[in-house]
Parts: structure tokens; C-alpha cells; sequence
């Protein structure tokens, strides 16, 4: 039984793996091997000389990297503040509205995320919804957010909430209810329950959403351009750069290679913590 | 540990102004749609549905939305037959490297998805192979399949396997099994797959930006218009894009809906 299970599972992981296989770690394979050749080449053919990984330092490109991690760990320490009470609400709280929160959650996500940032620029802009109606209605107009680096952050919070709010909320539904009950019998206070149960009981949930989410707004770019005018210049932003305009495929794989390092040990580090028989509901 | 009232109400209030806050801006852009001004500005003084009229008649709108549909048609098919065999191997069969399995899934869904774009980009030049909206199908599968694959997942966890052990008793051979209970279970995970794939497909704009080559989704050309050269059409086929995905929504939970109540009649 064991040998046929062994046999139907390989079987059936196949196509996903040749998926995997052909369309992932190939091109990473093919990122890493562009990083080591000399500049502006587009074949393969060429010695390897690294020279790229030099001008990431000489040019400054680590500049860009910080302010990509720094904008993404600003907005996970956002996120987290801001998921938290609603992810309480959804997993101990409300009853039925937590069904209609999670759909309204989730259509959101399938409306292209370039429409929704627009929508934003409308919005938020000089003479859009919010500004031209409070001075054509009260007389007071005020300057526009847009273009700078909170609204950048703002947009990056606004993008990856979901990401946040649902394994916040499955880390939460863990904590039984009992355990929370018996600390508030023995008399402690609401913060000693958030602090000594709450959070170390929820913390898997914490950990995977905290990691999704600053993995996910490290790689962000579209924020940065529509919302953000350019005020920072992410990562993404460099290595898009680097393919298109500037025409060097070796650069713009070294600073590809780099920043993936740096992201998938956070990445990585969320995989393992999460166990998804647990989260998925296996019966068995 | 019952809550108060106040902390449930004020958790709801606040639960609806998050919920407001994500569909805010959805709300300028219908605003802007029907705004007949050229470039907008708020309070709209004049309404007029000329820009939906233009948008119907333009060729490249049609251009456009045929080669979003045909990416995502054929990138709902494959991620549902592979999610269906995947979910199997993620759920069901106790093999080996299952776990192993399960976390190589979510390896594609936690990457950067412009810089997976740009590789793939590179890959394509390596092998010598001209970008198109076909390689966009790629593109997109390897990120919608393990997305699909959790989805039917969690219906394959829900499902006792002493059914196909059953089977298997009775003589019934692997394939049988797949196809006479095994499939029908997996049924409403697969319908739910496949609405998922389709609409992350039509929506995704980080991955066609570099694999479509001369081709264009829609995304990908409003994005062109809004970082440069705007064009009054954008509010106009945003608001039509999420207009296509509400109704494909709409439709499938009819769909379900019908073939459960068909169903239930069948069992009376």
C-alpha cells in the first residue's frame, strides 16, 4: 500500500513539478548564471568575470535595496497594528460578518492592483475625490499626499492588508478560548491576556503573515511609480531598469540575485514555520 | 469569554471602514468613467457614457481584451487539471515527499513576481524562444497552478478516504477511482479553482509586463497609460475590467448554486 501511495503521489505531483521545473528554477538558474558575465552581453557564451556584483556597490545600488526593505518593514509593523483587532474581531468575535469580511477581502484582490492604485491617485490627488469636494463644499482644499513617502508606504500597507489580516486571523482562531478564559479568572488584566497568551499562542500566524507581507512589499514596485512618483527608487524599480532601459542583463541579474538572497531567507523561514496539513484542516 | 458590546460594536464599525477603505478607490475610478471632461477633476461637473461608447468601438480594446481572455482561458484549464493531480499529491496520497511537495508549492506564490517575470524573460531568450502572449500563459501558471492547488486541497483534506479504499476493494482500478468518486468530490474545489484562476489571470499585471513581448493584456496597457501618456480610456476599462470579473463571479455561484439544488432534487 505504502509503494502504490508512493507510486500515485510522485505521479500526480509530476506535472506541477515540471511546472516548477521548467518555468521557476530554471530562469532563477539562468539569473544566476547571467549575474557572473561581463557587462551589457545578452548570450550565455561569455567568461564569466562577476563584475557585476562590483558596480552594485561602486554605483550605489544598495541605496535602492535599503529603502526597499526599510518601506517593507515600516509597512509590516503597520499592518500588523492595523490587522490585529480585525483578525481578532474575524477569528473570536463576529459570527457571519466574519464570512462577508473575508469576501470583501477577497474580491478586492482580483481587481488588478495597477486600477486599485489608481483609483487612489483619483482619489487622493489635487482636485480629486477627496480634496475637490471638500473645496467645492466647505472652501478648505489642501495639498496633495501624492508623490512622497508615506503615501508610498500608505500604498504598500493598502496592497498587501490581505496578506496580513488572513494568517493573523488563523493564528488567532488557535488560541482556545479556555486558555483565555482561565487567565481572566486568575485575575489578569486584558494586556497581561494579549501579551502572555494572545501573541505567544497566535505566533505561527504572526510569523507567516509578517514574512508574507515583508517579503511580498520588499518586491513591490508599482506603489513606488503611481503612488509615489519616484520619491524612492525600489530594488524592483533598479532591476526593471536595468533589463529595459539600461540594456544589461548582467547587472540587472546580479542585483536580481542579491535582492532574491536576501528575501528568500525570510521567505524560507516563513515555508518552514508553516504547517499546512494544520492550517488547511487535515482530519487525519 | 464573552465580549463586551462596546468592543464588538467599535470591532464592526471598524471592520466596515476597512472594508470602505478598500473599495474607495474602485469609487473614483466609476466616478471618473463617466466623467466626460478629458482629464478629471473632482467635483465632476458634466456626466456623459461617450468614453464606454469609444471604448466598445476602438480596435485595440478589442486587441486587448481578446489577448487577456485567450491567456486567461487557457491558464484556468491547465492550472485546474494540474491543481486537481497536485492537490492529490498535496492532500491525499501519502507519499514520500509530501511535505517536501508542499513547500515547493509555495515557493513561486512568496517570490517577487516582476523579478520572476524578468527571469522568465531571460529564460525565454535562452532558449530562443520569441515572447508572446503564449509565454505569458507560462508565466502566469507558475504562479495561478499552486495557487489552484491549494484551493482544491483544502476540499481534497475534507473528503474520507474510506471511500476510494472502498473502492479499491471492490476491484474498482486507479483510474476508475479518480474518475467515479474522486473527481465528482473534488468537484466544487475545482469550480472555485478555476474562477480563482481566471480572474488572478485577467487581473495580473506583474508577470505579463515582461513575458507578453509585443502583445498586451489589459493591465499591462492601462499601467503603460497611467505612468505615461494618460488616456481618458483608463477609468473606462478599469471600471469594464472589474465589471467582467464581478459578472464571471455572479455566474459561477449561479452555476454552483443550480447544480447543487439539481442535486438535492435528484436525491428526493
Amino acid at each position: 500500500m505504502q509503494r502504490l501511495n508512493n507510486k500515485l503521489g510522485l505521479f500526480s505531483a509530476l506535472p506541477m513539478l515540471s511546472i516548477l521545473a521548467i518555468a521557476f528554477f530554471a530562469p532563477l538558474l539562468v539569473v544566476a548564471i547571467f549575474s557572473s558575465m561581463p557587462p551589457k552581453v545578452f548570450t550565455l557564451t561569455h567568461i564569466p568575470d562577476f563584475s557585476a556584483y562590483s558596480v552594485f556597490f561602486q554605483q550605489g545600488f544598495y541605496r535602492s535595496l535599503l529603502w526597499s526593505l526599510g518601506a517593507a518593514f515600516i509597512s509590516t509593523v503597520i499592518l500588523l497594528v492595523v490587522c490585529w483587532p480585525l483578525a481578532f474581531g474575524m477569528a473570536k468575535i463576529f459570527k457571519s460578518f466574519t464570512l462577508v469580511l473575508t469576501i470583501a477581502v477577497v474580491m478586492s484582490l482580483f481587481v488588478s492592483e495597477n486600477i486599485r492604485l489608481f483609483g487612489w491617485v483619483l482619489t487622493l490627488m489635487k482636485g480629486g475625490l477627496i480634496e475637490g469636494h471638500m473645496r467645492a463644499w466647505l472652501g478648505i482644499g489642501f495639498d496633495s499626499p501624492l508623490y512622497g513617502v508615506p503615501v508610498i508606504v500608505f500604498g504598500l500597507v493598502y496592497a498587501y492588508l490581505p496578506f496580513m489580516l488572513f494568517p493573523l486571523a488563523q493564528g488567532i482562531a488557535t488560541v482556545p478560548d479556555d486558555a483565555r478564559q482561565a487567565a481572566a479568572d486568575l485575575g489578569a488584566s486584558r494586556w497581561q491576556i494579549f501579551a502572555q497568551i494572545d501573541v505567544p499562542l497566535a505566533a505561527p500566524g504572526i510569523v507567516v503573515g509578517c514574512l508574507l507581507c515583508f517579503v511580498l512589499s520588499a518586491g513591490a514596485v508599482a506603489e513606488s511609480k503611481i503612488l509615489g512618483g519616484q520619491a524612492i527608487i525600489t530594488i524592483t524599480d533598479d532591476i526593471e531598469t536595468a533589463f529595459t532601459f539600461g540594456q544589461d542583463w548582467p547587472l540587472g541579474s546580479a542585483l536580481s540575485v542579491i535582492f532574491i538572497a536576501i528575501v528568500s531567507v525570510f521567505a524560507l523561514l516563513a515555508i518552514s514555520v508553516v504547517d499546512l496539513d494544520k492550517i488547511m484542516g487535515r482530519k487525519r | 469569554m464573552p465580549a463586551l458590546r462596546s468592543t464588538r460594536i467599535a470591532l464592526l464599525i471598524y471592520g466596515l471602514f476597512v472594508i470602505c477603505l478598500l473599495y474607495l478607490p474602485l469609487i473614483s475610478v466609476g466616478f471618473a468613467s463617466i466623467s466626460r471632461a478629458r482629464y478629471i477633476s473632482f467635483p465632476i461637473r458634466r456626466y456623459s457614457t461617450q468614453w464606454y461608447g469609444e471604448a466598445l468601438q476602438s480596435g485595440t480594446v478589442r486587441d486587448l481584451l481578446v489577448t487577456s481572455l485567450s491567456v486567461a482561458v487557457i491558464v484556468t484549464i491547465c492550472s485546474v487539471i494540474i491543481a486537481f493531480f497536485g492537490a492529490l499529491a498535496f492532500a491525499r496520497y501519502e507519499w514520500r515527499y509530501r511535505t517536501v511537495f508542499q513547500k515547493l508549492i509555495l515557493l513561486p506564490i512568496f517570490f517577487p513576481q516582476t523579478v520572476l517575470g524578468l527571469a522568465l524573460l531571460m529564460w525565454f531568450n535562452a532558449l530562443g524562444i520569441i515572447p508572446t502572449w503564449k509565454t505569458a500563459v507560462v508565466a502566469h501558471l507558475v504562479w495561478i497552478t499552486p495557487i489552484a492547488t491549494l484551493i482544491v486541497a483544502i476540499r481534497a483534506y475534507g473528503f474520507d478516504s474510506a471511500l476510494e479504499e472502498a473502492a479499491r476493494d471492490l476491484g474498482a482500478s486507479t483510474r476508475t477511482i479518480l474518475r467515479e468518486i474522486t473527481l465528482p468530490l473534488l468537484m466544487p474545489g475545482l469550480v472555485t479553482a478555476g474562477l480563482f484562476a481566471f480572474l488572478l489571470s485577467w487581473g495580473n499585471f506583474p508577470l505579463s509586463l515582461f513575458t507578453t513581448g509585443a502583445d498586451s493584456t489589459l493591465p499591462e496597457w492601462l499601467y503603460a497609460k497611467m505612468v505615461s501618456g494618460y488616456s481618458p480610456l483608463v477609468p473606462t476599462l478599469g471600471i469594464m475590467s472589474v465589471v467582467a470579473s464581478i459578472f464571471l463571479i455572479i455566474i459561477s455561484f449561479a452555476v454552483i448554486w443550480l447544480v447543487q439544488k439539481s442535486k438535492a432534487l435528484t436525491q428526493v
